[in-house]
């Protein structure tokens, strides 16, 4: 019984922490579920020396984790809430890195006539209308926050909806799991939604209009608030997320052949 | 070395709930020979031995030792009515007693083997004490009991539920015993028994002493016309 | 069905291809929950006697607030280590967080209640057998202790077994104190519920084979180093 014992702890022994300087960032569902991260990741350690940990949780969570600094810095893509992350003093300042686009995904046979709709906000109403089943992400994320921008574009209140519109409280990969299995409409981005594996009968149905744009931002967490954290590193990375080099990595980025990100950050 | 005795009990009584069990009881014991407790069932043998060990609480009157209560808690014995075995080898059960007084592992067992041979389980060392028979786990609880070298021991009818060849192996140890210089206090049933060890007898009735005596004088020729009923077999109320 | 069979085919390559980063998480998997529960049953077991032997006044709450928080839902006790841990938080000046430290901590706060609970009942039962012989043999509260936790050995072991099978299927609590982190705090449950996220089912069902596949391995080994179930013994 001893050696059991001896081994274990021997083999908990293994866990020991490299020279390399690391970096904690807090990043959205939707941003990891893309795999973009899988592509940057490597090259900031190789070009920068610096293990870049991330945390994938949903933007409420990622900016909650800014607030309490257990972050060095965060990527989020609800531009409101970042403002007001500065603003509050949490974070230095906001950095444009890149931008995807969400879209509008449903069953393929189309129930509410989606695919004729003229812009975003129409293709919810016409949802509405039909009171076909909606599933919405329903926890204060960055696409949350966009659907229910685009709700309110349309004039309508989700506060009023029936049962046809299912707030699961999840993120972006969960969201679709439950509107494949429920065979039903949602608001994705387009990354989660490209590298999504289990579609079942749902296709994008709806895109291209402006206001599915979806911009995200780099904030480093503010020192002053919280003075251990390592905003040298996080304005290191944010320095080669704004290169030449991100920006090749980031537009040649594709899943399926198609191109996915857009990098817009200026100098 | 009777450091322990003569113990003398005044007015000690124990009660539960408001009534008294046993008490109040009024006896001086010397340091010599087996004292054996007789009585009608529910008449406190058991509750006045645990009493004079110290297991059951004093809630009146007192006992006292020679060499004072911390002393003689540490040189005495006691066997139950249904041995309690711990759940380890009959080795390991001897020699407990040794171990848990910081005595060295090795020399703990060896003498713990040797008991085990003494009371006929010296081939058994190694098997689990539970799988013992119920006249071997008594020898075993009685060598446990004297392993230590107790000045005195205690045993609760500890033949009561034996077979007479079990029972008759366990008196040659306590004869031994007594032999020994070891003081034997013990209740039983059975009255033959008494008239084999004991060299006094107490008659207990409603938990008190009823009479005392010398073994021979008292079992011959009780005083007391419960004792003369007890002894000849009637019920005693 | 065929996500079923998907998993189960993609259980055995990867395990067969001892694939990196199936070993890299198992490995976390067992470091985490084995250093939790010793950790655990250095405490609940001695708790546990305690309980047994000790009277006091508020001995029956204080087992039957015990014998509740078995019930403690997981991902409300990583909440609060987060919240305590956090370098907002009162002990955050440790660093601990998003550590597998953190995910120890969390997962011995689970399975202590557990633990001590089922542990409370087999020492409960011994001791009422042993109580006399004790008492009268004067044996100190610690050797009392002692005796108790040796001689319920095989009891006890079940109740740490049980406190195994808690932690190692913990998802919640470590989710949220260890961030799940790739290369650093991810382990099979965490993996498992990632991948479900992505809709990457038969992984996801794969990752679960190779859990419950290692679950049995852990209880057999222990069942086999510690001889139970042989015969004549208790």
């Amino acid at each position: 019984m001893k050696c059991l014992a001896i081994a274990c702890f021997l083999a908990c022994l293994g866990t020991t922490t490299s020279a390399r300087d690391v970096m904690k960032m807090a990043v959205t569902t939707s941003f990891h579920n893309s795999g973009l991260a899988e592509v940057l990741l490597p090259e900031i350690a190789k070009d920068l020396d610096i293990e870049v940990q991330l945390l994938v949780v949903g933007t409420g969570q990622a900016i909650r984790l800014g607030q309490s600094g257990d972050v060095d810095a965060i990527l989020v893509h609800a531009r409101a809430a970042e403002d007001a992350f500065v603003a509050q003093g949490f974070g230095t300042h906001r950095r444009d890195i890149m931008y995807n686009d969400f879209v509008i995904v449903g069953p393929t046979d189309d129930p509410a006539r989606v695919r004729n709709a003229t812009s975003a906000s129409a293709a919810l109403n016409v949802i509405a209308g039909a009171q076909v089943a909606f599933v919405s992400r329903g926890d204060d994320s960055g696409t949350h926050k966009k659907e229910l921008a685009l709700w309110r574009s349309a004039g309508l209140d989700p506060a009023g909806f029936g049962v046809w519109y299912k707030a699961v409280g999840a993120g972006m990969g969960a969201a679709l799991n439950t509107t494949s299995g429920l065979n039903a409409y949602t608001l994705a981005d387009r990354a989660s939604w490209l590298n999504f594996r289990n579609k079942g009968d749902l296709v994008s149905l709806f895109a291209g209009d402006p206001d599915l744009f979806n911009q995200y931002g780099y904030l480093p967490v503010n020192p002053a608030r919280h003075n251990h954290v390592r905003h040298d590193l996080a304005i290191q990375v944010e320095s080669w997320l704004t290169s030449q080099t991100a920006a090749e990595l980031i537009n040649g980025y594709k899943i399926d052949g198609k191109n996915l990100f857009t990098f817009n950050a200026s100098p | 070395m009777s450091g322990l005795f003569p113990m003398t009990m005044v007015q000690a009584q124990t009660s539960w709930r408001g009534k008294v069990l046993v008490g109040p009881i009024d006896a001086t014991l010397e340091g010599q020979g087996a004292t054996v407790i007789i009585g009608p069932n529910g008449s406190g043998k058991t509750t006045l031995l645990r009493l004079m060990h110290g297991t059951a609480r004093l809630t009146g009157g007192e006992i006292n030792w020679a060499c004072g209560l911390e002393q003689a808690r540490h040189h005495q014995g006691f066997v139950f009515q249904r041995p309690v075995m711990l759940r380890r080898s009959v080795l390991d059960n001897i020699a407990y007693p040794l171990l848990i007084r910081g005595m060295a592992k090795s020399r703990a067992h060896a003498m713990a083997a040797d008991w085990a041979d003494r009371i006929g389980l010296g081939d058994a060392l190694d098997r689990p004490a539970t799988v013992l028979s119920g006249g071997e786990q008594q020898k075993l609880a009685i060598a446990r009991a004297l392993i230590t070298g107790p000045q005195v021991l205690f045993l609760d009818e500890p033949t009561a539920s034996l077979d007479g060849q079990a029972k008759r192996e366990i008196e040659q140890i306590l004869l031994q015993e007594r032999a020994k210089g070891t003081r034997l206090l013990m209740s039983t049933h059975d009255l033959g028994q008494a008239r084999r060890l004991a060299d006094d007898v107490m008659f207990l009735l409603h938990g008190r002493i009823h009479e005392r005596g010398n073994a021979s004088a008292f079992l011959g020729r009780p005083e007391t016309h419960q004792a003369r009923a007890f002894l000849k077999g009637d019920i005693v109320t | 069905m065929s996500d079923l069979w998907a998993g189960l085919s993609q259980a055995f390559w990867l395990i067969v291809g001892l694939d990196q980063d199936l070993l890299e998480i198992t490995l976390r998997s067992l470091q985490v929950t084995l250093t939790a529960l010793v950790i655990a049953s250095a405490i609940a077991l001695p708790l546990a006697a305690l309980l047994a032997i000790r009277r006091f006044r508020w001995r029956r709450s204080v087992i039957a607030v015990l014998n509740a928080l078995m019930g403690l839902p997981p991902v409300v006790v990583g909440l609060v280590v987060y919240i305590l841990l956090s370098r907002s938080g009162p002990f955050g000046v440790l660093g601990l967080l998003f550590t597998p430290t953190a995910m120890i901590i969390a997962q011995v706060i689970i399975i202590v209640p557990l633990v001590a609970s089922i542990a409370h009942q087999s020492l409960r039962d011994l001791w009422s057998e042993y109580h006399d012989l004790l008492i009268s043999m004067n044996v100190t509260q610690t050797q009392k202790i002692r005796t108790l936790l040796w001689d319920a050995r095989r009891a006890l072991l079940t109740a740490s077994l049980a406190g195994f099978g808690r932690a190692i299927g913990e998802v919640g609590a470590i989710m949220i104190v260890g961030g799940n982190i790739d290369h650093a705090t991810r382990v099979l449950t965490t993996a498992i519920a990632l991948e479900t996220g992505k809709g990457a089912f038969s992984l996801a069902l794969a990752l679960g084979f190779v859990l419950i596949l290692l679950t049995i391995s852990i209880n057999l080994l222990i069942h086999w180093l510690g001889r139970t179930e042989k015969e004549g013994r208790w």
